[in-house]
């Protein structure tokens, strides 16, 4: 297993024919993503060549998935039509939209996820509906289930498969921890992006990975700014069962200007580094200073359950858990 | 961005919120001036971006052109929590009869915007919040459906604005949403909204700011840009392009390459530091993706045109940029740099074509540069390094 993404995904790229869009469909299809096509209305009825497959590309989302089956839309399209990209591919139901795109506004991510929203099943009478769409991003590197689909631009030869879950505002501290903690693996790893407004959050995340039976332990990163990890470590302390060691970058940066003191008020906290670190710790949660450390803490749990599973054999081990 | 009251007012302007005749100066004869035109008693405003303009001293009442002049030589030049005061907006006073409070924002953790409203407006509204929270109406707002007459009215009523003055206080709402939503703003921010003696609803003050992804459907809004306020060295940065911010009390460069790694390496640094007489991150340098000689050269350039740093730590993890292509860029930056090159350099690469990155940077054997394998060793080296310069 993994979350959101695995084996038996069919990938289809939404703006293939552009320059980032041919790039890392390449990498993809390298890394063994299952890419079934691409979309641009313009090009439509023709193909790509992209990595030793020639792939259609389709007028929209919709006529891509009734053809191919897709059921993941990678989105690598200019911030000003992304917009517009993600309601197509919201209007034709694709379980999954991963959103790489960086520098769309703000007012157009909120439009986007209000439209995501109204199209969604209603879950609660008179509560807000549930997305049919998931949405990942912007402005995000994506989704990688190492060994089984990869689906945005997370370089796949960090790290191999394994038990850690790995969920991440930023992307290069995404490949940071992946490379720190290589020789263990990850079930998938995720990068939700550091947009005010995103769709799949940690508490998303978390929720996926504690569900998941192939993640034992789960890394979350976070950032400056807002509310979330706060919020994170409230759903961790009341759902979450598997360890969870956590990062927090930012401690020593200055304030954002984009942290108004109306913000704050909003998020009920300061949005420091040093609150979401508490906020975690008071959760049960173990945090690193530096991703190193965070990597430290997270072998040390990965071992003391290889120590728990040895004497497995020895049916009085069970009571002597540490 | 933030921009200051008067082009925040110049923008309620736009689309019609009514705000006061006013005029921004920069000299205390034009601040006389000025209030020759409007005529009666006038209100001199610094215009910082910063809240706590009043208790500053930043704010003054003038009864006549005469008094303006005075009052504006005492306010220009003020520094106000670390903002020095360039301009003052010379504005017609008002009579109050009544206070309110008003804002639209972003709402992070449900995914959409935000009306705050008070009737209790005038004083700080983080105040408000905490003392009287029952007092501060808090309206989520779909960002499809957005406030029209009806809607402003929910808010209206909600933050108990007086029925009086409803139907004018649901208008100025609605071209706050206007301005919120045409102008692409992340915050709207009224406080006062007054109530004059005459039941009209004024906008005395403004607070907004922009959202920089959208520039590129607000072709005018490059102008509201203002340079003098910004830090030469950020300044330079900006004009190539560069995400740059300048840290106060650093001695150790940082270029990086994605936000989150960056700011992790400030922190790496912040702590390394502390074992070395206490250096700490000169900057916030992000070079992003595409690491060419050229970015890299712009932000090396950049980095030692500060007289603050001694050492310079690159932290590169090659993810999409090729590490090869970073050592390329540093090589060929020194090349471009010359002589005005002096400064030691730390280098961690890792990740794709890392090898390769790391052998360009070995055949290279620039004198300034020296490698070093994990980001904790790398940063210790470099705040050493700062530290020892530093002494020297």
């Amino acid at each position: 297993m993994s979350i959101f993404l695995n084996e038996n995904s069919k990938v289809i790229v939404q703006g293939i024919t552009g320059g980032e869009g041919t790039k890392h469909s390449t990498k993809m299809i390298a890394a063994g993503t299952n890419i079934v096509g691409g979309v641009n209305a313009r090009k439509a009825g023709t193909t790509v060549s992209i990595g030793g497959k020639d792939l259609p590309v389709f007028a929209s989302v919709e006529e891509a998935m009734k053809e191919t089956g897709a059921d993941v839309s990678v989105a690598f399209v200019p911030p000003k039509f992304t917009k517009d990209a993600v309601i197509e591919a919201i209007d034709a139901e694709i379980p999954l939209l991963v959103i790489i795109t960086e520098g769309v506004p703000v007012h157009d991510s909120a439009y986007f996820w209000a439209h995501a929203v109204a199209k969604g099943t209603e879950t609660t009478p008179g509560a807000p509906r549930t997305p049919r769409t998931r949405i990942i991003g912007p402005n995000c590197p994506g989704i990688i289930s190492p060994g089984k689909s990869n689906a945005g631009i997370i370089p796949a030869d960090i790290a191999g498969a394994g038990p850690i879950g790995l969920v991440s505002k930023s992307g290069t501290l995404t490949y940071q921890m992946m490379y720190e903690l290589r020789e263990i693996g990850f079930s998938s790893a995720i990068g939700i992006g550091g947009d005010p407004i995103i769709g799949t959050t940690h508490i998303d995340a978390l929720e996926a990975f504690e569900a998941d039976p192939e993640t034992t332990a789960i890394v979350m990163i976070g950032e400056i700014g807002g509310d979330a990890e706060e919020r994170a470590a409230a759903y961790i302390k009341d759902h979450v069962t598997k360890p969870v060691v956590g990062y927090v970058a930012g401690f020593t940066a200055p304030e954002g200007k984009t942290m108004g003191h109306a913000g704050a008020i909003v998020s009920g906290s300061a949005g420091t580094a040093q609150a979401k670190k508490e906020a975690l710790e008071a959760a049960g949660v173990k945090v690193g200073k530096t991703p190193s450390e965070t990597a430290a803490l997270m072998k040390e749990i990965i071992s003391a359950r290889a120590d728990d599973r040895a004497p497995a054999d020895t049916p009085a081990g069970a009571g002597d858990r540490r | 961005m933030d921009l200051y009251e008067y082009q925040a007012k110049d923008l309620f302007a736009a689309h019609d919120v009514p705000v006061l005749r006013g005029r921004t100066v920069t000299t205390a004869e034009d601040a006389a001036a000025a209030a020759a035109e409007i005529g009666g008693m006038v209100v001199v405003k610094a215009q910082v971006k910063t809240g706590g303009r009043g208790k500053a001293g930043g704010v003054k009442l003038a009864n006549d052109a005469d008094e303006a002049r005075e009052k504006a030589e005492a306010i220009l030049g003020l520094d106000i929590k670390g903002h020095i005061v360039h301009q003052v907006l010379v504005t017609e006073a008002s009579d109050i009869a009544e206070e309110y409070y008003f804002s639209f924002l972003l709402d992070r953790s449900n995914r959409t915007f935000l009306a705050m409203a008070s009737a209790e407006g005038g004083m700080e509204i983080e105040q408000l919040a905490v003392e009287r929270p029952e007092a501060l109406a808090r309206v989520p707002v779909d960002a499809i459906a957005g406030v029209d007459t009806a809607k402003a009215a929910e808010i209206v009523a909600q933050a108990k604005i007086p029925a009086a003055v409803a139907d004018q206080a649901a208008d100025v709402i609605v071209k706050l949403w206007e301005t919120f939503v045409g102008e692409d703003a992340t915050l709207v921010e009224v406080n006062p909204l007054v109530r004059d003696p005459q039941d009209k609803i004024v906008a005395l003050d403004g607070k907004v700011t922009l959202d920089g992804n959208a520039d590129f459907r607000h072709p005018g809004h490059a102008a509201l840009v203002d340079e003098r306020t910004e830090n030469p060295l950020e300044a330079k940065a900006k004009a190539k392009g560069l995400n740059y911010v300048k840290l106060d009390d650093g001695q150790v460069g940082i270029i990086g390459n994605g936000a989150g790694l960056v700011m992790s390496t400030l922190d790496v640094v912040a702590y390394a530091g502390e074992k070395h007489g206490g250096v700490k991150p000169a900057n916030f340098l992000d070079i992003g993706g595409g690491a060419s000689a050229q970015v890299m050269a712009d932000g090396l350039d950049v980095i030692l045109g500060d007289p603050d740093v001694k050492s310079v730590f690159v932290n590169v993890f090659g993810g999409i940029t090729a590490c090869d292509a970073v050592a390329n860029g540093i090589v060929g930056a020194l090349e471009l740099l010359g002589d005005s090159a002096t400064k030691p350099l730390v280098v961690r690469l890792d990740g794709n074509n890392v090898l390769e990155g790391r052998r360009i940077l070995d055949d290279a054997n620039h004198p300034l540069v020296t490698q070093v394998d994990t980001m904790d060793n790398a940063a210790d080296r470099a705040a050493s390094l700062a530290a020892e310069t530093a002494g020297a």
